[in-house]
C-alpha cells in the first residue's frame, strides 16, 4: 500500500522560520518613531534608505520606521486608500506631477521649510512639499548601434523610422507621463501630429520603466526612453560609457522627487527635522550613487567624475501641478488617438 | 444510492462552504470599493468609444489566441499520448510546465531573444537575404506570446484525459486494425471534445485577463485590454467605482463567452478499466513515429528556445552572490511558505467542490435548485480568474484599514488571492479524476462496505494521490510566479521572489533579476518534477 511520505525536517523549518518572518513584525524598543512611507528602491539594501536610517536616527533619538510601496504612484493610492487613518508621519517619494493629487487630500501639513534656497532647476516652489532629488528625463542610446543619435525633439520625431525607441505608457508609468508632457512643452498644440510621427520609431510602448529599460540592456531596441542620470549607472557600476543621453536642444523636461509631513503626525517637530535632514549632506549624500538621481543641495564630497560627464540640460521643461493635474485626462486620450491611428 | 445520506451531506455541506467563502471574499472586496466610490456612472463607463475600442480588441485577441494554443496543442497532446516511449517524453511534460510558473516579463523576455529583432528567427532571416527583420510587435507578438504560455497548458490538460481512456480501447483500435483517422474520430476525439470547451474557456479568460504581455509586445495603444483599463483606473486615476465597472464588464462579457462553450455536449460516461498501464501499439507504426516524433521535436524547440535564452542571462549573472544574500533567502522562505499555504488551499476548496458537485449531480439530476448549486460552484472556480487581484487587492484593503494594520494580513490576502487564481487549474486536473475514480470505485466500495476513513485511505489516496500531488504542484507553481498584489501591499521585510525580480529590474540590475529569473524557473522545473512523479505502488487490486 501506498504510504504518504512526510516533507522533511529541512522543509518544514522553512516554511516555520518563513511564517515566523511573515508574522513578526519585530517590537523595538525607542522612545519615538518616525514613519516614512516610501517607494521600494528607496529603501532596498543599495538604495538610500539604509543610509539616511543610519545618519537621521544618530541625531533624533528616534527610531526611523520605513514602509514601502511600488513606486510613485503606488504610494498616493495608499494615501488615498487609508485616508486620515494613515499611520505615515512623512511621504516621500511623490513627484511633482502628483503633488495637487496629494494636496487635494487634505492629508499634509505646511512643511515651514524654505525651498528658494535648493538647487533645483526650473522654479519650483511650494509650501507644502520639499523637493530631495531631482533628474531630467532623457533619451537613452546604445553607442554600439547610433553612431548619430538625435540632437533635439523634432530630430528623434522626424528620424529614421527604423531606428527605434521603447517608450513607456503614460497610463501606467510615471516616465510615460513625462514623455507625454515633454512633448506636449516642445510641440504644445501640435503634439498630436508629432506623436503621429514618432509612433513610426516606437517599437512597443511597455507599462513601466523596467519593461522599457530591459528590451533596451538586453540589445532589443537602441533607445530607450529614461532619465539623464542613467547613464551615470553604467559608468559608475558597471564601468563603461556604452550608454549615453542624448542632448536635446529645445530642452528637457524634470522630474523633482518630493516630500511631505501630514497633519496627523503625532510628532510634528520630528517629522520636519527629518524634512529639515532631507537637504543637509547626511541626506543629499546618498541621493547621486544611490538613488541615481541629481542632489538638491550640497554633498559632503564633490559628485563622481562620471557625474560631470552627464547631458546638463541647456533648458528645464516644468508644467506645473495644477495644469497637469488638470489635462491629464484630455492629453492621455489625445495620446491615444494619435497612437491608435494607422 | 451509492453514496450514504450522511456523506452526501458532508459533500454537500463542505462545497456550499467554499462557494460561499468564495462569493464572500470577492463580494466584499467589491462592496468596499464601491462604497468608496465617487459614484461613476456605470453606463457612461461602458458605452465609452475608448471602452468599447480595447472591448473588441481584448476579445479579439484572446478568441485568436486560445483558438491558435487549442489547434497547436492537439497534435502535441496525440503525440505525447501515442508516443509512450519517446526518448524524454517525460522531459517534455515537465517542460511545458515552466512558462506557467515564470514572471511574465522574465518570460517576454526570453520571447524576444528568439523571435525579437535581434533574436536568433531574425538573424536566421537575414542570412537567408531577407533585410528587413521581421516584427513580432504587434498583434502577432501577442498571439505567439498567448501560444507559448497557454497551449502548453492545453497539451498537459488534454494528455491528462487521453491518459485516462482505459487500456483496452487502444488495444481494440489496434487489433481492429483501425488507421490514426479513425482513432481520432472514435477514441481521441469524442475524448478531447468533453475537455476542450473547458480548456478554451480557461485559456480565453487567462488571455482576456492578459496585461503585461499585452502592453510589451502589443506595439502601441492600439493594443490594450480591460485589464489594462482596471489597472489604470486604480492606479493614476484611483475611480474604484470605474475599477468595478470594468471588472463587471469583463466578468459579464467573458461569461456569455464561457457560457456559450458550455452548451457544447458534456462529457460521455467514462469506460471501465483493470487498470493495467497504458499501451499504445499504434504509437509503434513508422509513420506515426516519424510524425510524432517531428511535433514533439518541434514543440520541444518552440518551448525551448526561449527558455534556453532565459537560462543563458541567468548564467551570466553572479549566482554565487545572489545565493550569498540574505534578501534572497529572506524571500524565498516567503515565496514559499505563500505558495505552499496557497496551493494547500485551493487544494482544499477544490476537493470540497469536485466531491459537492459530483454529490450534486448523483441526487437524481432532479430540482433546479441542485443543478443551480451544481453551476454555480463550476462557475465560481473559474470566473474567479476574471476578478483582476489588484482590485481584490484593492477592496480588502479598504475593508481592513480600519480594522488593523493591513500589511500584518496582508500575507494572509495574498495567500487567498493566490489560491484563488489557482482554483480554475487545480478544479481541472482534479475534476475529471477524481470523477473517473469514484465512477470505477464506487460499486465495489459500496458493496464492500468500505467506507469514511477507511475508503480514503484504502481506495481514494491511493488512486487520487498523483492528479493531487501534479494540481498541487501546479498550484504552487503559480502562486511561485506572481508578482500579484504584494506590490500594493508591500512593506518593510515582506518580499517575495517575483517582486525581488522586479525590484532588481527597476534599478538597472537586471543581470540579478536574469539570475533570479534562472532560480525561479528551476523551482518551477523541480515542483513539476515532483508532480510528475509516478508514485510507487503494489497491484492496484480494487479497480473494476
Amino acid at each position: 500500500m501506498f504510504k504518504f511520505k512526510f516533507p522533511s525536517r529541512s522543509l518544514l523549518a522553512t516554511i516555520f522560520i518563513a511564517t515566523a518572518t511573515l508574522t513578526g513584525a519585530g517590537a523595538q524598543a525607542a522612545d519615538k518613531t518616525l514613519t516614512v512611507y516610501t517607494y521600494e528602491s528607496f529603501i532596498s539594501e543599495w538604495g538610500p534608505g539604509p543610509k539616511v536610517k543610519e545618519a537621521f536616527e544618530k541625531t533624533c533619538g528616534c527610531n526611523v520606521n520605513f514602509v514601502s510601496v511600488a513606486d510613485g504612484v503606488a504610494l498616493l493610492s495608499r494615501l488615498k486608500l487609508e485616508g486620515a487613518g494613515t499611520k505615515a508621519d512623512i511621504v516621500l517619494g511623490l513627484d511633482t506631477n502628483l503633488t495637487t493629487e496629494a494636496k487635494a487630500t487634505g492629508l499634509f501639513d505646511a512643511s515651514g521649510i524654505d525651498v528658494g534656497g535648493l538647487k533645483v532647476p526650473g522654479d519650483y516652489k511650494d509650501d507644502v512639499f520639499v523637493p530631495y532629488d531631482y533628474g531630467h528625463f532623457a533619451v537613452i542610446y546604445d553607442t554600439q548601434t547610433i553612431k548619430n543619435p538625435p540632437q533635439s525633439m523634432k530630430d528623434l520625431v522626424e528620424g529614421d523610422p527604423s531606428q527605434k525607441i521603447v517608450i513607456e505608457d503614460p497610463r501606467t508609468s510615471t516616465p510615460g507621463l513625462g514623455l507625454l508632457l515633454w512633448v506636449k512643452s516642445v510641440y504644445g498644440d501640435k503634439a498630436p501630429e508629432a506623436w503621429a510621427k514618432l509612433k513610426k520609431r516606437v517599437l512597443t510602448v511597455t507599462p513601466g520603466w523596467s519593461e522599457a529599460y530591459g528590451l533596451f540592456t538586453k540589445g532589443e531596441v537602441p533607445m530607450v526612453l529614461s532619465y539623464t542620470t542613467s547613464p551615470a549607472y553604467h559608468m559608475v557600476a558597471e564601468n563603461t560609457d556604452r550608454y549615453q543621453a542624448a542632448a536635446f536642444s529645445e530642452g528637457h523636461y524634470i522630474q523633482i522627487e518630493v516630500a511631505g509631513l501630514l497633519k496627523n503626525a503625532p510628532d510634528k517637530e520630528l517629522a520636519r527635522d527629518f524634512l529639515k535632514f532631507m537637504v543637509t549632506p547626511g541626506f543629499q549624500d546618498t541621493i547621486p550613487t544611490n538613488n541615481w538621481m541629481m542632489p538638491v543641495s550640497a554633498t559632503s564630497q564633490p559628485l563622481p567624475d562620471a557625474f560631470g560627464k552627464l547631458v546638463n540640460p541647456s533648458k528645464t521643461f516644468l508644467m506645473s501641478s495644477d495644469e497637469v493635474a488638470e489635462n491629464r485626462k484630455a492629453w492621455i486620450d489625445e495620446w491615444l488617438t494619435a497612437m491608435s491611428m494607422n | 444510492m451509492l453514496l450514504t445520506k450522511a456523506e452526501m451531506r458532508r459533500s454537500m455541506l463542505g462545497g456550499a462552504a467554499s462557494l460561499a467563502g468564495i462569493i464572500a471574499f470577492v463580494g466584499l472586496a467589491v462592496l468596499a470599493l464601491l462604497l468608496s466610490s465617487g459614484g461613476s456612472s456605470i453606463l457612461a463607463t461602458v458605452f465609452e468609444p475608448y471602452i468599447l475600442r480595447i472591448l473588441r480588441f481584448t476579445l479579439l485577441q484572446a478568441v485568436l489566441s486560445t483558438a491558435l494554443s487549442i489547434v497547436f496543442a492537439i497534435p502535441v497532446a496525440q503525440a505525447l499520448a501515442r508516443q509512450r516511449h519517446f526518448p524524454g517524453r517525460i522531459w517534455i511534460i515537465r517542460l511545458m510546465a515552466v512558462p506557467m510558473g515564470l514572471p511574465v516579463l522574465i518570460g517576454a523576455l526570453g520571447l524576444i531573444g528568439i523571435w525579437g529583432r535581434q533574436g536568433i528567427m531574425n538573424s536566421a532571416l537575414l542570412k537567408f537575404g531577407l533585410e528587413e527583420p521581421v516584427s513580432i510587435y504587434g498583434l502577432s507578438g501577442i498571439l505567439l506570446a498567448h501560444v507559448f504560455f497557454n497551449m502548453p497548458l492545453a497539451a498537459r490538460l488534454m494528455l491528462a484525459a487521453l491518459d485516462r481512456v482505459p487500456s483496452e480501447y487502444w488495444l481494440m483500435a489496434s487489433g481492429l486494425g483501425m488507421r490514426s483517422g479513425s482513432t481520432f474520430r472514435f477514441i481521441e476525439w469524442p475524448v478531447l471534445r468533453s475537455v476542450v470547451p473547458g480548456i478554451a474557456g480557461l485559456i480565453f479568460m487567462l488571455c482576456a485577463t492578459s496585461f503585461t504581455l499585452v502592453l510589451m509586445l502589443g506595439g502601441g495603444p492600439a493594443a490594450t485590454t480591460v485589464e489594462v483599463a482596471i489597472y489604470q483606473s486604480l492606479r493614476f486615476d484611483f475611480d474604484p467605482g470605474r475599477a468595478v465597472t470594468l471588472s463587471l464588464l469583463q466578468i459579464v462579457l467573458t461569461s456569455m463567452i464561457l457560457g456559450a462553450l458550455s452548451l457544447l455536449p458534456a462529457p460521455e460516461d467514462e469506460g471501465m478499466t483493470v487498470g493495467k498501464p497504458v499501451r499504445r501499439p499504434d504509437g509503434r507504426l513508422p509513420g506515426a513515429r516519424l510524425a510524432d516524433g517531428g511535433v514533439l521535436l518541434l514543440v520541444t524547440l518552440f518551448l525551448a528556445l526561449p527558455l534556453m535564452s532565459v537560462v543563458l542571462a541567468g548564467l551570466r549573472s553572479d549566482l554565487m552572490k545572489l545565493l550569498r544574500e540574505p534578501i534572497f533567502w529572506q524571500s524565498a522562505a516567503t515565496s514559499l511558505a505563500i505558495s505552499i499555504s496557497a496551493a494547500a488551499l485551493a487544494l482544499l476548496i477544490s476537493m470540497t467542490l469536485v466531491s459537492a458537485r459530483r454529490a450534486a449531480l448523483l441526487r437524481g439530476s432532479g430540482t433546479f435548485g441542485r443543478r443551480l448549486l451544481f453551476a454555480a460552484m463550476g462557475g465560481a472556480s473559474s470566473l474567479v480568474l476574471l476578478v483582476p487581484p489588484i482590485v481584490l487587492a484593492t477592496g480588502w484593503f479598504l475593508a481592513l484599514r480600519n480594522l488593523s494594520d493591513v500589511s500584518a494580513v496582508a500575507p494572509l490576502l495574498i495567500v487567498a488571492i493566490n489560491a484563488l487564481m489557482s482554483l480554475p487549474f487545480v478544479m481541472r486536473v482534479l475534476e475529471p479524476a477524481f470523477i473517473v475514480h469514484k465512477h470505477r470505485t464506487q460499486k465495489l466500495a459500496a458493496s464492500l462496505g468500505v467506507t469514511g476513513w477507511a475508503r480514503l485511505r484504502l481506495i481514494d489516496t491511493p488512486a487520487l494521490f498523483k492528479p493531487m500531488l501534479t494540481a498541487f504542484s501546479f498550484a504552487m507553481a503559480l502562486s511561485l510566479g506572481d508578482l500579484g498584489a504584494v506590490a500594493l501591499f508591500g512593506s518593510d521585510g515582506f518580499v517575495t521572489l517575483p517582486f525581488l525580480v522586479y525590484s532588481r529590474m527597476g534599478s538597472y540590475r537586471t543581470n540579478d533579476a536574469d539570475g533570479l529569473a534562472l532560480i525561479l524557473g528551476v523551482a518551477c522545473l523541480l515542483l513539476t518534477i515532483a508532480g510528475t512523479m509516478a508514485p510507487v505502488r503494489r497491484e492496484v487490486a480494487v479497480h473494476g
